[in-house]
C-alpha cells in the first residue's frame, strides 16, 4: 500500500509586492503554502536575498567584510561593489548613522548618500531608518521623496511613526511601506492596521516583524512568524497577509558569537567563520519560519542563502 | 485518533464492578479518554479490547531511545508541528560523520577534533552527541569492524551506516552493548537487517528510493513485529530531503498515519557536498522542520555556536521560560571595585543587557537574581523582583565580594530606588535607562 500523501491547501495566499523597477525589479511573497512546501502548491515566486550596507560605508563594517569591498572609496562604489556579488537580489541601506544617540547625522547628510548609492545601481532599494523613531519620522519621509519614481521600499514603520513614514512612503511618494513590530504577531497585525486606515494601500506594505539571532531569545520570532503565516494562510487573516522582510544582519553581527576575536576566545577559532554562520544559520532559520525576503551583509552568506533557495526552489 | 469516553466504553464489559475504582464503567471511560487512567487498570478488558484501544490511544509518534548510560538520548514523542501549539518534547541531535573511504590520519583528526567542542550554554551541555560511521559498498567487513571500535572509542552512541547484512553483523559484534543505531535497512534487505538489528536488541533506520518505498518497507518491519525504527529521510537532493522530512512528520501528527510515526535522521553529508556555510543553513532548516538526527560533516565552534544556540531556542517549552543561573557575572574584566549592575533572570533580558554592557567596555559586575524566569515588569508586578528579593541577594552573595557600592537598576523599576536605599544602607542606587539600547550611552557618560 503506498503512502498517502495528503496535501496542504490554503484559500488563500500571500500579496505579491513589487520592489524596484525595469529588469532588475523583484516580487516577494506570493506564497500559498508554508516556506519551501512547494509540495503542497506551486510557489509562484522565490524568497529574495538582499546585501545591507550603511552609511558609515566601509569603517563601519566588521574586517572580514571590509576585505570584499577593496578598492571602493565613495558610498557609490560601495553599492556597485555590493551589487555585484554572487546572489543579490536587492541593495540594502541602513541609515544607523542618523541615530542621535549615536553619530547623530543630520537628514540633509545622509539624504546625499542615500541619492549616491540610488544613482550608483538599477537594483531595487530597500533603505532602513536609525532606530530612533523621531529622527526617522523626519528622514525617511526625506527618503520616499528622493527616491520617487524608483519604487523603493522605506523601512522602519513603526506604530510610534507611522503616520509620518506612512503617509509620506506610502501616500505622497507612492513608495513601499516596510511597517516593523517587535516580534508579536497582534503587534503586526496592529500596525497593519493603522497603516491601512491612513489610506496606504495593503497591498504595498511588507512587514518586519522583528528578528533575533539564534540563540537570542529566537523562539518567539519562530513562534511570531509561523503563526501570523497560519493565519494569513488558514484563516485567510488579509491583515497579515503582507510578505515579511527579516533585517538579519544587524541582529547576528553584534552578538558575541560573531565579534569576538580570536584572541579573546582562542578555541572558538576564526572570527570570519563564525559570523557568517550565525548569518547564515539564523536567515535559513527566518526563510523557514516565514520570511519573504532577508537582508544579510558578507558575501559569502548572500551567496550561501542564494543557493539554498534555489535548492528548496 | 484519539477515541471519545463512548467510543471507550462500548468496548468496556460495562458491569460496573468498581474494581477499577470508578464508581461506574462510564466514568472510567472518560477519564480514560482524558489520559487519567490506562486502559489496564480495568481488570476485565479483554485482551482484543486492550489491543484495539492502546493502538488507538497510543501517541501519534513514537518515543524511541539510541544510546545507554550517559549516552542515551529519547528522539520522537512529539505531538504537534508548530512549538506554539503545544512544544517540542525531543531535541534534535547533531552526528558527525566518519567513513571507512577516509584515511587514517582523516579519522584521527576527526577523532580528535569532536571532543574540542564541549560546553555550557543557559544549563545545557552542548556538543556532538553522535557519531555517524559509514561505510562505503566496496569496503569489507573487517575494515568497517576496525573503523567502528575505533569511533567507539570515543564513547559516543554510534549510528553505523550500513546496508550489507554481514558487515553489519561484524560492526554490532564490537559495539552493540552501547546501543548504536543501525541504520540500512531497505526495500531488499530489511529481513535480514531486521533480524540482526533484533537480535543485537538496536534501533534499526530504514531508508528508500521514495516515500512510498520507506512507507512499504516500515509497514513490513511493523508487521515482523519491529517498531523499534527510525525513518532515514535523505532524499537524492535537498529539495526532496525538506519534502520528505516535512511530510513523514506531518502525515504521522496531522493525518494520524502511525506508520510514519518515527524519529528521522537526515544526513547532510550527502547534501552539502563539502560547502560548510551551506551545511550550516541546512542544518539550521532541518533543525526548525523535523530532523531528529542530522548528521554533519564536521561540528565545529563556527558550527556548533549557531546550531546549538537555535535548538536550544526552538525546543524550550513555550510555557515555561529560560532562565539564567543567579549569580555575579564579571563583565570587561570587573573586579570588586566595578560597578554593580542588576537586571532578571529571564534569559532574553538577560542576553539583550549583557550584549550592551558588554559593547559598552566598561567593566561591570553584571547581578542576576532569581525573579521567576520574568521579564522585568512582570516580575516585579508578580513581587518576585522587588526591594527586599534585591537587597536580600546583594546583602548574602554581593556584598562578601564587591567593594563597590554603587547598583544600577532597570529605569523600568525606578519605583524601588527608595525602598533599596532603605533596605541596603550605604549603598547608592542609580536608576538606568528604560531600554537596554540606552545602556551604551548611560555607561559612558557616568
Amino acid at each position: 500500500m503506498p503512502f498517502n500523501q495528503k496535501p496542504q491547501k490554503f484559500n488563500a495566499k500571500i500579496n505579491t509586492v513589487k520592489i524596484g523597477t525595469g529588469d532588475k525589479a523583484i516580487e516577494i511573497g506570493g506564497e500559498s503554502s508554508f516556506p519551501f512546501y512547494s509540495f503542497d502548491a506551486p510557489v509562484p515566486v522565490t524568497q529574495k536575498v538582499g546585501i545591507e550596507i550603511t552609511d558609515g560605508g566601509l569603517e563601519a563594517m566588521p574586517e572580514c567584510i571590509r576585505a570584499y569591498y577593496d578598492g571602493a572609496s565613495s558610498m557609490g562604489d560601495i553599492a556597485r561593489k555590493a551589487a555585484s556579488f554572487e546572489g543579490v537580489d536587492f541593495l540594502a541601506l541602513l541609515l544607523d548613522g542618523g541615530d542621535p544617540n549615536g553619530a547623530n547625522k543630520s537628514t540633509e547628510e545622509l539624504i546625499a548618500i542615500v541619492k549616491e548609492v540610488a544613482e550608483a545601481v538599477d537594483l531595487p532599494l530597500v533603505v532602513e531608518g536609525c532606530k530612533n523613531v523621531e529622527k526617522d519620522a523626519e528622514l525617511l519621509p526625506k527618503v520616499a521623496e528622493a527616491l520617487q519614481g524608483r519604487n523603493v521600499l522605506v523601512m522602519s514603520e513603526k506604530e510610534e511613526n507611522y503616520k509620518a513614514i506612512g503617509a509620506a512612503a506610502g501616500l505622497a511618494y507612492d513608495q513601499i511601506v516596510g511597517a516593523e513590530s517587535a516580534v508579536d504577531i497582534n503587534l503586526a497585525k496592529q500596525l497593519n492596521v493603522i497603516t491601512t486606515q491612513l489610506g496606504v494601500n495593503g497591498a504595498k506594505v511588507v512587514m518586519n516583524v522583528g528578528t533575533a539571532a539564534v540563540g537570542y531569545g529566537y523562539e518567539y520570532v519562530v513562534s511570531t512568524m509561523d503563526r501570523i503565516k497560519g493565519a494569513a494562510l488558514g484563516q485567510n487573516d488579509n491583515m497579515l497577509q503582507m510578505p515579511i522582510i527579516t533585517p538579519v544582519a544587524s541582529e547576528t553581527w553584534g552578538v558575541k558569537e560573531a565579534s569576538a576575536s580570536e584572541a579573546d576566545m582562542p578555541e572558538w577559532g576564526p572570527v570570519e567563520e563564525r559570523g557568517i554562520d550565525m548569518e547564515v544559520s539564523t536567515a535559513a532559520a527566518d526563510l523557514a519560519a516565514g520570511s519573504d525576503a532577508v537582508i544579510l551583509r558578507h558575501p559569502k552568506s548572500v551567496e550561501t542563502i542564494s543557493r539554498l533557495i534555489q535548492a528548496l526552489a | 485518533m484519539a477515541l471519545t469516553g463512548i467510543q471507550i466504553f462500548k468496548l468496556t464489559p460495562k458491569k460496573n464492578c468498581k474494581e477499577c475504582g470508578c464508581p461506574t464503567c462510564m466514568a472510567f471511560s472518560m477519564k480514560v479518554a482524558s489520559g487519567a487512567l490506562k486502559i489496564e487498570q480495568c481488570p476485565h478488558m479483554s485482551e482484543d479490547a486492550i489491543a484495539q484501544l492502546s493502538e488507538a490511544t497510543a501517541p501519534p509518534m513514537k518515543t524511541i531511545k539510541i544510546g545507554c548510560g550517559d549516552g542515551e538520548f529519547t528522539l520522537g514523542g512529539e505531538t504537534v508541528l508548530f512549538r506554539h501549539e503545544k512544544t517540542f518534547v525531543s531535541k534534535p541531535r547533531y552526528a558527525v560523520s566518519l567513513c571507512t573511504g577516509m584515511d587514517e590520519a582523516t579519522v584521527d583528526a576527526k577523532l580528535a577534533e569532536i571532543p574540542k567542542v564541549d560546553y555550557e550554554r543557559i544549563g545545557e551541555r552542548m556538543y556532538a552527541e553522535l557519531v555517524y560511521v559509514n561505510c562505503m559498498e566496496n569496503s569489507d567487513a573487517d575494515t568497517y569492524a576496525a573503523l567502528v571500535k575505533k569511533a567507539a572509542g570515543l564513547g559516543r552512541t554510534l549510528i553505523l551506516g550500513v546496508s550489507d547484512p554481514d558487515k553489519a553483523k561484524a560492526a554490532l559484534a564490537v559495539c552493540k552493548d552501547a546501543k548504536p543505531v543501525l541504520n540500512g535497512a531497505n526495500a531488499s534487505n530489511y529481513e535480514a537487517m531486521n533480524a540482526i538489528a533484533k537480535e543485537a536488541g538496536v534501533v534499526l533506520g530504514v531508508s528508500g528510493k521514495d516515500l512510498n518505498e520507506i512507507y512499504d518497507t516500515v509497514a513490513a518491519l511493523e508487521k515482523a513485529g519491529n517498531k523499534n525504527l527510525i525513518i532515514d529521510v535523505t532524499g537524492e537532493d535537498i529539495k526532496s530531503t525538506f519534502a520528505n522530512a516535512v511530510l513523514v512528520r506531518r502525515a504521522a501528527i496531522k493525518d494520524q498515519d502511525r506508520t510514519f510515526g518515527y524519529p528521522s535522521i537526515v544526513n547532510l553529508v550527502k547534501l552539502a557536498k563539502g560547502d560548510y556555510q551551506l551545511q550550516v543553513a541546512l542544518a539550521s532548516i532541518f533543525t526548525m522542520k523535523y530532523g531528529s538526527i542530522i548528521v554533519m560533516q564536521q561540528m565545529t565552534y563556527a558550527e556548533a555556536l549557531p546550531l546549538y544556540g537555535l535548538r536550544q531556542n526552538v525546543y524550550t517549552d513555550p510555557q515555561k521560560p529560560m532562565k539564567v543561573e543567579p549569580g555575579i557575572y564579571k563583565l570587561n574584566g570587573a573586579d570588586e571595585n566595578s560597578l554593580v549592575v542588576t537586571t532578571v533572570d529571564f534569559a532574553l533580558t538577560y542576553f539583550v543587557v549583557n550584549g550592551e554592557l558588554e559593547r559598552s567596555g566598561v567593566p561591570i559586575n553584571f547581578v542576576i537574581n532569581d525573579a521567576g524566569g520574568l521579564s522585568v515588569l512582570t516580575s516585579w508586578a508578580a513581587g518576585k523582583f522587588s526591594g527586599t528579593s534585591i537587597s536580600t541577594f546583594i546583602k548574602e552573595n554581593v556584598e562578601p565580594k564587591v567593594s563597590c557600592r554603587k547598583l544600577v537598576i532597570p529605569g523600568k523599576v525606578a519605583v524601588l530606588k527608595g525602598d533599596l536605599e532603605a533596605k541596603l544602607p550605604g549603598w547608592e542606587i542609580i536608576v538606568g535607562p528604560r531600554e537596554a539600547v540606552q545602556l551604551v550611552k548611560f555607561l559612558k557618560s557616568m
